[in-house]
């Protein structure tokens, strides 16, 4: 770590903030709420053609054949291709590129782009895809992890027969890790009590509002520009020029406006290679909007987990090891899964003291579409059986599970038994907050029969220092430049998908700089004008892009500082920035604009403009893996969820939310109360409603938003963001992450609330009222079966 | 986004024109009221209609008015959102009001019409989804194919009736007014379904116009219950309408009924169930026994199939639940009112 990348957790003048720390609307929230603001579909260029995908109605087949010619001569249709015209294999992760823009040898889920059009409107294109002939043999198919986990053939993604001999036959196997951290046998053995039970996680997918848009254009001289609703630039871009074979200083990359993305656009995807190709073969503007249901096929959400934990403890509570073993059922491509499957472990050495700790995790491939990072990427699955087990281990040992919680509290400034650095640490915070707002104390345990309180913690990375491919480069870079005319513009390859990663980088250098935030301009990711970032995702860019923000801020005030100190003949130490103005603070009345003050500092510098960047310390264990889920800094979160439960209906209603997350500090604590709500919202929607199904045919059961059920304003409970701020000593002025953390507790939140309800433990997501009233009908008959006088309250 | 195939628009002026235009068109016609239900199953290429008719500019086929012997009579063209916030339909006719104002959401009520949902095309899983979706299927027994994924080598379709207003209408002895070659006729609502979810009414080429609903008694109460996920939005996993009418005196339970929806190609009228409470006094052991029985009776005569999305076993366990509810909102429920809000 570089000492540009650390910069203090205090206000830049003597004054105090200015800017951040106080609520202020977003950067383009305005431009959103009055439909001004530019989404890739909005964009339309003269000549432009539409592109329709091909897709595979087979879950697993190989491809005979594909004829194409019929389509080709349709009226209007400009190009048909196949998967043969970009032969090279990507995937996000640069040591597991399995995945073809088109396929080229086989299929391997229902929604597997075959061919793609390009025509004269969307009705063309969709005639022609009704005219291409592909001849598919149809090989197994594997819907269920655990097949795919025992049976090795067919494999889904084959491997050569020489490979085979070398490094053995991986059959379904997608990724294997195997960890311990000290002797967990031991530890579970010398445990007063232990529990141990199995939990499974559901599919869940992202639902961005709006769906994935790509756009291409080819230059007469052959720079070729991509427009895409990406929350990765920069891997975009790298991913294009490797497929299509050029250099990437011949591509241009620009994410325009973005409606959500949770995650979900995280991958490079089919759409973007094939407009690109479709523009580079036809010389016209080429789009493609992929509609809803191709968005449920393109999927990357959250993996199905089953998972089996045993957790150790002693009679105080003390935590003596943890144990689990993971079946991860990855769909049909790798996407992040390398990555996921370490996060299924890696991540839940906090914010409690694990002594021991073993995971073994595999991920398997099956014909459903690929999983990927959804908000809380690998962690929230294990967190929520985890937590869910603490819960069984306090009930055990007749603790209060807030209790249980602090007593295992792993504290501040200290490592996890996996080798992560935990700096700040606001956990015990976080719990005091929830506890007080909720009315803990009186009430859990205390509600009449059917409604309960449940509490659930968690931890998450802010940012990785392990970068999707190996360099040494910055992580976030950021580029100043200051206008006669007063403006400072950002130029920023940060992702804003809707987090509001523009108005934090306009907020840092109107801070810097004592600026009204409205004389910042952010430009943000285009990759022929902004500096690289790692993109919008593992809660990165407050933290990295903010760092970087400040570097290059505080590079550029001392240019104009010293310009200013060197006009007025005084010390640099007396000038002062604030409210668009410089003054000498001994002698106030002496005062310039920033405008003039820029004036001042280009006649001694030149053009004004400085740069800024930031990359992570050295972090993580010593071992395979270790730098896997290693983050310069910690969010903490918990929650405690007021729910209850209609015996009835089986229904689950969450009344309550409160979230108490540690932020570091709070930028603009309207963001991060934002940003808390709509984690939570998120989870408990996951728990109790939304469903990622394939059916008995390989099919999305219902890949619609109709029938993918997300709530309405009227299913969401109150919710309530109580901010914790610990001040991370590496954040910028103290902030850590606030966009994936508080959505871990809210699930096992909600299990553990109906827990203390009608005493059931709901250990299977979603938690349908189907599954309540069987957990019910259960309790029941135990009860029954359970002689008066020895039953349990 | 899903594109409409192409199609013709027509757009008459009265209903003699629309009945011709039906006439002349026949299977090649749909019409289009408020385009709730048709037009995403146009996009799913579940009708492909060279003709579409419109009845926007059919004049006198919209609102809601009480004639003389206290009829309420609605225009089949009156949105959703209109008939559940009037208050007339909430006095005379509650279950239709509490039905209407559960369908979809606000904005669906808004364009979607009650005739509309009575018309409504039937539901299924394996049905409403995209041609892409039901090719890769190998297509179904109600759409371009010949076999059922409900029923594993069943014959006939039993896509769900899905349209929350039929059961309340038929508790409200509702009947519809047609317009067809042979002019004008009225059809009680209960002979206009058949038991085939391919296509489940008994009526085609006429144009609905209005539903009828005769004067209630003083006594009357009404009440509609509906399982679904989501608090709006979504259509019925089950519905369950059911009307109970005390005797003049207020004292006994003159007549009852409990109708129910999505479960099979029809609406169902469990008149076995309902006759349990007819003479029962108010708020005595025996209704409360006989609203128990009933829930019971309507467990055993009901068999929801995995038609439609979600767990049918679950929907079975809910209508013995859903049709206490509803019957314990009649006997609960004040004079003549209605307090659904729709969401």
């Amino acid at each position: 770590m570089a000492a540009r990348d650390k910069h203090g957790v205090d206000a830049p003048w003597s004054a105090g903030f200015q800017v951040v720390g106080r609520p202020s609307r977003k950067i383009d929230g305005l431009a959103k709420a009055v439909g001004h603001a530019v989404y890739a579909d909005d964009i339309t260029l003269p000549g432009m053609l539409h592109t329709k995908f091909l897709r595979s109605p087979h879950p697993h087949a190989k491809i005979r054949s594909i004829d194409t010619s019929k389509a080709l001569a349709l009226d209007g249709v400009h190009a048909v291709i196949t998967g043969e015209c970009m032969p090279i294999k990507y995937g996000v992760i640069p040591w597991t590129p399995d995945e073809n823009a088109l396929a080229t040898d086989k299929v391997r889920f229902i929604g597997d782009e075959v061919a793609a059009v390009a025509a004269i409107d969307e009705d063309t294109a969709n005639a022609a895809l009704e005219l291409i002939d592909v001849d598919y043999e149809v090989l197994h198919a594997f819907l269920d992890p655990d097949e795919a986990l025992t049976r090795q053939d067919p494999q889904i993604h084959e491997q050569s027969e020489a490979n085979k001999k070398k490094r053995g036959h991986r059959g379904n196997v997608s990724k294997h890790v195997d960890l311990e951290f000290g002797d967990v046998d031991a530890a579970l053995d010398a445990a007063d009590v232990l529990i141990e039970d199995e939990y499974t996680f559901h599919g869940t997918t992202h639902a961005a509002i709006e769906p994935h848009c790509a756009l291409a254009q080819a230059s007469p001289d052959g720079l070729l520009t991509v427009w895409s609703s990406t929350q990765i630039t920069h891997y975009v871009h790298r991913a294009l020029a490797r497929v299509l074979e050029i250099d990437a200083s011949q591509i241009r990359v620009i994410q325009p406006c973005l409606g959500g993305a949770f995650g979900g656009k995280s991958d490079p995807f089919a759409l973007e290679f094939v407009v690109a190709k479709l523009a580079l073969l036809t010389g016209r503007p080429v789009k493609c909007l992929w509609t809803r249901e191709e968005v449920f096929y393109a999927h990357r959400g959250r993996h199905p987990m089953q998972m089996r934990y045993r957790t150790g403890a002693k009679k105080d509570g003390r935590l003596t090891g943890v144990d689990a073993k993971i079946l991860i059922d990855g769909g049909s491509y790798s996407s992040f899964g390398l990555v996921t499957t370490y996060y299924s472990g890696q991540l839940l050495t906090g914010p409690y003291d694990f002594p021991a700790y073993r995971f073994d995790s595999t991920r398997v491939f099956t014909n459903k579409p690929p999983c990927g990072p959804k908000r809380g990427h690998g962690s929230v699955q294990p967190r929520f059986a985890f937590e869910v087990q603490l819960d069984q281990v306090a009930e055990k040992l007749d603790l209060d599970p807030i209790e249980i919680r602090r007593i295992n509290f792993q504290g501040e400034n200290t490592q996890t038994v996996n080798g992560q650095r935990i700096t700040s640490n606001g956990f015990m915070e976080c719990l005091d907050e929830v506890e007080r707002a909720s009315r803990w104390k009186e009430r859990r345990g205390k509600l009449p029969r059917g409604r309960g309180l449940g509490v659930a913690g968690s931890m998450y990375i802010t940012g990785t220092n392990y970068p999707v491919y190996p360099n040494k480069l910055p992580q976030a870079g950021i580029q100043l430049q200051a206008d006669r005319s007063g403006l400072v513009t950002v130029f920023t390859g940060g992702n804003d998908i809707g987090q509001g990663s523009n108005s934090i980088a306009r907020a840092i250098v109107a801070e810097e700089l004592g600026l009204d935030p409205m004389s910042v301009r952010v430009v943000a990711a285009d990759t022929d004008l902004c500096p690289v970032d790692l993109g919008a995702y593992s809660s990165r860019v407050t933290f990295m892009v903010g760092n970087a923000t400040i570097d290059a801020a505080r590079k550029l005030r001392k240019l104009i500082v010293s310009a200013v100190a060197e006009a007025w003949e005084i010390e640099e130490k007396r000038v002062f920035m604030a409210r668009g103005e410089v003054f000498d603070l001994e002698s106030r009345n002496r005062r310039i604009t920033t405008r003039e003050a820029f004036h001042l500092a280009e006649e001694r510098y030149d053009t004004l403009g400085t740069t800024g960047a930031y990359n992570t310390p050295t972090l993580g264990g010593d071992y395979r893996g270790g730098t896997i889920g290693a983050s310069p800094a910690y969010s903490f979160t918990a929650h405690v969820v007021e729910a209850s439960v209609d015996e009835e209906t089986g229904r689950i209603t969450v009344e309550n939310c409160w979230i108490a997350h540690d932020c570091g500090r709070a930028l603009n604590p309207m963001l991060v109360a934002g940003q808390m709500e709509g984690s939570a919202y998120m989870g408990i929607a996951e728990a109790v409603m939304e469903e990622h199904a394939v059916n008995r045919f390989g099919l999305h059961a219902g890949p619609s938003l109709l029938d993918y059920r997300i709530p309405t304003s009227v299913d969401t409970p109150e919710l309530h963001a109580l901010i914790v701020e610990s001040l991370d000593p590496e954040g910028p002025y103290g902030a850590k992450e606030a966009g994936e953390g508080p959505l871990h507790p809210s699930i096992p939140a909600i299990s553990n609330a109906v827990f203390d309800a009608v005493g059931i433990r709901l250990t299977h997501l979603p938690f349908t009222p189907g599954k309540v009233l069987a957990a019910l009908r259960a309790q029941r008959s135990k009860n029954l079966a359970t002689p008066v006088g020895t039953g349990g309250a | 986004m899903l594109r409409l195939p192409k199609f013709e628009i027509a757009r008459p002026t009265s209903i003699d024109e629309v009945v011709a235009l039906l006439s002349e068109h026949g299977d090649d016609a749909q019409i289009i009221a408020g385009g709730t239900d048709l037009v995403p199953n146009m996009k799913h290429e579940l009708f492909t209609p060279k003709v579409v008719v419109s009845i926007a500019d059919v004049p006198d086929i919209a609102g809601v008015r009480v004639e003389s012997d206290g009829t309420l009579a609605i225009g089949a063209m009156t949105t959703l959102h209109d008939v559940a916030s009037d208050e007339r339909v909430r006095s005379i006719a509650p279950a239709l009001g509490h039905a209407t104002a559960l369908i979809s959401g606000p904005q669906l009520r808004r364009m979607g019409t009650l005739g509309g949902n009575v018309m409504l095309d039937t539901r299924c899983q394996w049905y409403n989804q995209t041609h892409f979706w039901r090719k890769s299927l190998g297509y179904c027994l109600k759409k371009d194919g010949t076999v059922c994924h409900v029923v594993q080598s069943g014959q006939k379709c039993v896509a769900a009736a899905s349209n929350d207003s039929a059961p309340a209408l038929m508790t409200l002895d509702a009947t519809l007014v047609f317009h067809g070659t042979d002019g004008r006729r009225e059809l009680p609502i209960d002979d206009l379904w058949r038991a085939d979810g391919i296509y489940n009414k008994h009526v085609s080429g006429e144009l609905l116009t209005e539903i009828r609903i005769p004067a209630t008694p003083r006594g009357h109460r009404g009440a509609y219950e509906k399982l679904r996920d989501r608090d709006s939005i979504d259509f019925p996993l089950l519905g369950v309408a059911a009307r109970v009418d005390w005797d003049d005196a207020g004292d006994r339970v003159a007549r009852a009924e409990v109708c129910l929806v999505a479960l099979q190609a029809r609406p169902v009228r469990l008149k076995k169930v309902a006759e349990l409470l007819v003479g029962k006094q108010r708020a005595s052991a025996e209704l409360d026994g006989a609203i128990e029985a009933s829930a019971e009776r309507a467990y055993k005569q009901c068999r929801p199939l995995p038609n439609i999305p979600g767990d049918h076993e679950y929907r079975h366990e809910m209508a013995p639940v859903f049709v206490r509810r509803a019957l314990r909102a009649c006997v609960r429920a004040s004079e003549n009112a209605s307090d659904a809000a729709g969401v």
